[in-house]
């Protein structure tokens, strides 16, 4: 077992060294550059221009560049934004809780939801509940998930007034940034009502950002459970005249999880870099927007060092992902 | 005199059925399939025939009658049936010639990463110990990088425009595709038939794309489809960033982003351009579904 | 003991709700300031993040209008000749005490000298701090426009200049001019934490800095030294809200009393809202599409004309800057301005007669040329690409076929400035209510060169015209030499002028005592709520 995880983790550096290339070479090929960006429609004189250039260390060789940037990185130091002249951790760490935040509520919400729909589908096979299931995460997982947020809000927020807006709290409350996840923050802080309030502003963002992982699970639990639900020891268990809760929950949910919680993994990257859209929409303080703003902007060691971070966690999730697989099935983990 | 035109009794059970009709009736089994394709279909007609069943050109700007409401509201007039756009240009019209965009867009970008994507996985499969691990590492980088975020450097490297969201589209979803097709290869390698043709001295060229690739292409009909959906998505995404192609061009995802600004006083350009992109893309998922159950009944509970 | 701890917090937070808690003042803001250091930075909303809440400068604008007034400097001699200005300076005037910084002195020459030499001065320790350089004080050439500056005593200051400038007050009183305490700045170079300047502010302003979360919000509170006044309002909190609809939305819910740059399209609705108010104003905003006349035909006059004739000038202000909410241009700048003369009347739309001189001047079958414009919109132009689309459309029927490249701002910007543009949509926001302003960075033959007069137009009479008026402090004889030169402009049409969009904000009832600038900054020292 510790082969096969030593095995994996060392396909882990190639990739990461690709990452950095790739970055790297993505922004620069970029027209534009961070000087001319700030200046917008002023005058920048060709002169000034050039000592800008070079104070930012961006008049020397590529290759040079790179290897400056793989030698800071080696010791740890990501930098700092051009734009802002905050170090990049500094600002990712103050934008990153943000979207863990609604990453987790988004996977429990569409978890929780996704693996219970999931589970009766497939009991009650070709009943209108499952028909309705299907159905509906088949709308889930075709939705535009801009338009979707755009829908609720002016549905939920602006006709009905039962949600807040956009952002993460009121900013009656003065909430001191301990972890920097706003849940954990209005409970450490005490004022009265914020936690409700920071609640309530976390809800419909993570329901637009769960909608497809909810229908993604919903489906892949349906099917895992058919699945397990024919499988020989599940009707043994039937045939011993287990109650069927106990033969659903003990033994045929717990083999369906496998798959399922594959792709939830496989969903966890996916969501921390795709919240792009729902951050736009309800302008939450994560780092989707955050990055999308430096590649506009140009700011070089925001843009490969945030991306070179995300990709760290894809790269982590799956592997964890990976592992957690071969455990659970022997078959993989003796394959190349 | 009658017993001349009576057929022959047949032993249906010999008859070997034809793939096609035997796919036609496992696919039109699916009524949900049905439906998508009927839905399909009609916006492949209106696609082909745009000119000539829009009732207006899509970029002509009826400038006295901006941001008219549909024609069943208060205020609606009967020539703009879905109401007008904020340069008062007829949105059904829009609608219809955009149906040719998101065609174009989904067709173009899943042939442009299907074809090298299959070479790909077909080398990566068949060169096991070098060039395969290489590609694969290749696919991994890509794979880690978040998808929109590659598609949005792209599109900044390359400009905004048609050609240039497709070529984006196209290169993120390459990974699914190589490694889809590499696993299919594997999986083949070890069977008789392959052995058989590699004795019987069959060339890779051959092994590769006339041997193996057929057996091969269920799943990635299926992905494909399912493809063609999510660059119908991905696309709209990017127009809603703002980097989608050029105006005047009517496409979807564009039309909802500018139509932004007028959520509040004009539901319908955001809301119609949506409804459009959801019921298209829930009609092309709902055919990928029937082709996947049709094709291959292995896979009809993954995934 | 975590649970003592938080008693104790409690309890703490309880006697600290007994203080007597006035209302917050909320405001939704567009976008996160890039900094606090404003000498570094352009934008207006890091501007107003700074500029207006944290610092002061020598002078500044009356409320509501660019009228210079003292600010730091109580008064000011100029010499005849125009080159030297002396400043001499506020006494008693108390730099913030925050957290992380104590102020042992008041604010004297010593911190003028140390906010301007910074920027002049290339061996100045602190110059290189800036690494994209000083945007402002390089495009306007402070550099080499000022010779000198001396400290007669610690509360008088000269300034000498190597020519007459007349906009110089004026210039003095924008942000990048700021007033940074040399203290502060002392402290921070002994310690090696230079890049606390630009996060951890100390200035002079009516509100001190509190805390700042990137995308999320601002906390300032009231400065309870400050020289003209405590601000009424003892918090002062900046909610970062991008979206405009969304601003609109939470000013409704009452989640902030003020919600900046709300869309022309949605201020009848909020009239028709009687919680609300909104404000508007005339600003010296000027939205144009450049005509590059380095691209023949453009070079043409006769098609610039005609392509000015071709235009539906008032279907644009409809249509995209919305109707009563901007004047259609005809000059570069606002009427507001020096030497603005209103006998210049727009070109009328005329495809007929624009046909008629595009065959005179060869293009009977047209031509065909290129619209640079970008995506999403600014103050300057709410949507650039729905007004390219009109172009495209009003240009076709006079033949000329016209192809839109939408592209994003920051290559866009690079290459309209090397000029690969036909036409190509912009926008000025003028700093200081001088006519100059507007006229030398956008249309000098000097401009060209350097690649921002993005019409490529150097037209000598008119360049020489815009000198003699820089360099003459008396505003009759400027006036008329404007006059001379707008004439020339109109005349010329190396722009497509479109419009003066006016500035609204919209505030809840109970806000009083706020007031716009026409240079769209936005202060808050007056401001309270009911």
């Amino acid at each position: 077992m510790l082969s096969f995880i030593v095995r994996r983790f060392g396909l882990l550096i190639p990739t990461f060294f690709g990452v950095t290339l790739l970055t790297f070479a993505l922004i620069r090929l970029i027209p534009g550059d961070p000087v001319e960006v700030m200046m917008g429609e002023r005058r920048v004189d060709p002169q000034m221009h050039a000592a800008a250039m070079h104070r930012l260390g961006l008049d020397k060789p590529l290759p040079q560049q790179y290897l400056d940037y793989i030698g800071k990185l080696a010791k740890g130091d990501l930098g700092e934004s051009l734009r802002t002249r905050e170090s990049v951790w500094h600002e990712f760490l103050t934008l990153f809780p943000a979207t863990l935040e609604l990453a987790i509520a988004a996977l429990l919400f569409a978890g929780t939801l996704g693996l219970l729909a999931g589970v009766i589908a497939a009991l009650k096979r070709g009943s209108l509940f499952d028909h309705g299931v299907m159905g509906l995460s088949l709308a889930g997982y075709s939705m535009p998930i801009f338009w979707w947020g755009l829908i609720l809000i002016m549905f939920f927020s602006v006709s009905l007034g039962w949600t807040p807006v956009s952002g993460r709290i009121d900013l009656l409350y003065d909430v001191e940034p301990v972890t920097g996840f706003m849940l954990i923050d209005t409970l450490l802080g005490d004022e009265e009502g914020a936690f409700l309030d920071a609640l309530r502003h976390l809800i419909l963002p993570a329901i637009v950002l769960g909608t497809i992982p909810l229908a993604v699970i919903a489906r892949m639990t349906r099917s895992a459970m058919l699945e397990v639900l024919r499988e020989d020891y599940v009707r043994t268990a039937k045939a011993k005249g287990l109650s069927p809760s106990r033969v659903v929950f003990i033994h045929g949910l717990r083999n369906a999880l496998i798959p399922v919680l594959t792709v939830f993994g496989l969903q966890v990257g996916t969501l921390l870099a795709g919240a792009v859209l729902t951050e736009t929409i309800f302008s939450w303080p994560g780092i989707g927007k955050w990055l999308i703003e430096s590649i506009g902007a140009r700011d070089y060691p925001v843009v490969q060092n945030g991306i070179l971070l995300i990709a760290c966690l894809v790269i982590l999730v799956n592997f964890a992902v990976d592992v957690f697989y071969g455990l659970a099935n022997p078959r993989i983990r003796h394959q190349s | 005199m009658t017993s001349l035109t009576t057929p022959l009794p047949v032993d249906q059970s010999l008859l070997y059925p034809s793939p096609l009709k035997e796919f036609w009736r496992a696919f039109s089994h699916n009524k949900g399939a049905l439906a998508g394709l009927l839905f399909m279909l009609v916006i492949v007609f209106c696609a082909l025939f745009a000119p000539w069943v829009a009732p207006y050109s899509p970029s002509e700007q009826f400038r006295d009658f901006l941001l008219t409401p549909p024609a069943w509201l208060e205020g609606g007039q009967g020539r703009f049936l879905l109401g007008t756009d904020e340069l008062g240009r007829d949105l059904l019209s829009r609608l219809i010639h955009g149906s040719r965009l998101s065609l174009i867009i989904g067709l173009s970008s899943v042939v442009m990463s299907l074809i090298p994507g299959i070479v790909l996985g077909l080398v990566a499969g068949f060169f096991p110990r070098l060039i395969g691990p290489a590609i694969m590492r290749l696919m991994d980088i890509m794979l880690a990088l978040p998808s929109l975020l590659l598609a949005v450097a792209i599109v900044a490297i390359l400009g905004p425009g048609l050609i240039n969201t497709v070529i984006a589209i196209a290169v993120v979803s390459l990974p699914s595709y190589v490694r889809l097709t590499r696993a299919a290869v594997i999986g083949e390698l070890n069977r008789d038939y392959v052995t058989a043709a590699r004795l019987a001295g069959a060339g890779l060229p051959r092994l590769m794309f006339i041997t193996v690739l057929p057996n091969c292409m269920a799943p990635l009909i299926v992905q494909a489809t399912l493809s063609f959906s999510s660059a119908i998505l991905d696309a709209a995404a990017l127009g809603f960033l703002g980097l989608g192609v050029q105006p005047p061009t009517p496409e979807w995802g564009t039309m909802l982003a500018s139509a932004r600004d007028y959520i509040e006083r004009a539901w319908w350009v955001v809301s119609l351009p949506g409804l459009t992109i959801l019921l298209s893309v829930v009609a092309i998922n709902l055919m990928g579904d029937g082709l996947r159950d049709a094709l291959d009944p292995k896979l009809k509970n993954a995934a | 003991m975590p649970f003592f701890r938080n008693a104790l917090s409690i309890a703490l937070l309880a006697a600290g709700a007994c203080v007597a808690q006035a209302k917050p003042l909320v405001v939704c803001t567009e976008a996160s300031p890039d900094g606090f250091d404003i000498a570094q930075y352009t934008t207006a909303v890091t501007a107003d993040a700074s500029a207006e809440t944290l610092y002061d400068r020598l002078v500044r604008f009356t409320r509501g209008t660019t009228q210079v007034e003292p600010g730091l400097a109580e008064r000011w001699e100029i010499s005849p000749d125009g080159l030297t200005y002396t400043f001499f300076l506020r006494k008693g005037v108390k730099f913030h005490t925050t957290e992380y910084f104590k102020p042992t002195r008041e604010f004297n020459a010593d911190d003028v000298l140390w906010s301007f030499e910074r920027q002049r001065d290339a061996k100045h320790p602190w110059h290189d701090q800036a690494a994209r350089g000083f945007p402002f004080f390089e495009s306007m050439e402070f550099g080499s426009l000022i010779g000198n500056i001396e400290k007669l005593d610690p509360y008088t200051v000269r300034f000498t200049l190597t020519k007459p400038q007349a906009p110089f007050l004026a210039d003095l009183a924008m942000g990048f001019t700021s007033i940074y305490s040399a203290e502060y700045a002392d402290a921070l170079l002994k310690a090696d934490t230079l890049d606390k300047l630009n996060s951890q502010p100390v200035g002079t302003g009516p509100f001190v800095f509190q805390r700042y979360a990137k995308d999320a919000q601002i906390r300032f509170k009231a400065n309870p030294d400050y020289w003209d006044g405590v601000p009424p309002s003892e918090k002062l909190l900046f909610s970062i809200t991008p979206d405009s609809n969304v601003r609109l939305q939470q000013l409704r819910a009452g989640a902030c009393q003020i919600a900046l740059y709300p869309r022309p399209f949605d201020v009848p609705g909020l009239r028709k809202d009687d919680k609300l108010a909104v404000l508007e104003m005339d600003s010296l905003l000027t939205s144009y599409v450049g005509i590059n006349a380095a691209h023949p035909p453009l070079d043409d006059v006769r098609v610039r004309q005609a392509i000015n004739l071709a235009v539906d000038g008032k279907a644009y202000i409809d249509a995209v800057f919305g109707p009563d909410a901007a004047t259609q241009a005809v000059n570069p700048y606002p009427s507001t301005m020096l030497g603005y003369d209103d006998s210049i009347t727009p070109w009328p739309h005329d495809p007929e007669r624009a046909k008629k001189l595009l065959e005179e001047a060869g293009h009977k079958d047209g031509f065909k040329l290129t619209i640079f414009t970008r995506p999403g919109g600014g103050p300057t132009n709410p949507n650039p690409a729905l007004g390219a689309q009109m172009l495209q459309a009003d240009l076709k029927a006079v033949g000329i076929e016209a192809e839109i490249r939408v592209i994003e701002w920051g290559e866009m910007i690079k290459r309209a400035k090397a000029g690969e543009h036909d036409l190509v949509f912009m926008g000025w926001a003028g700093d200081n209510g001088d006519p100059d302003n507007f006229l030398s960075p956008n249309l000098s033959c000097a401009a060209v060169t350097s690649g921002e007069n993005y019409s490529r137009w150097c037209d000598k009479a008119f360049d020489s015209l815009i000198t003699q008026a820089r360099e003459n402090n008396d505003p009759e004889q400027r006036a008329a030499l404007y006059r001379k030169s707008l004439a020339i402009f109109h005349e010329q049409a190396p722009w497509i002028p479109q419009a003066h969009p006016r500035q609204f904000t919209a505030l809840s009832k109970d806000v009083d005592g706020f007031v716009q600038s026409p240079l769209g900054s936005n202060n808050f020292a007056k401001t309270k709520r009911k």
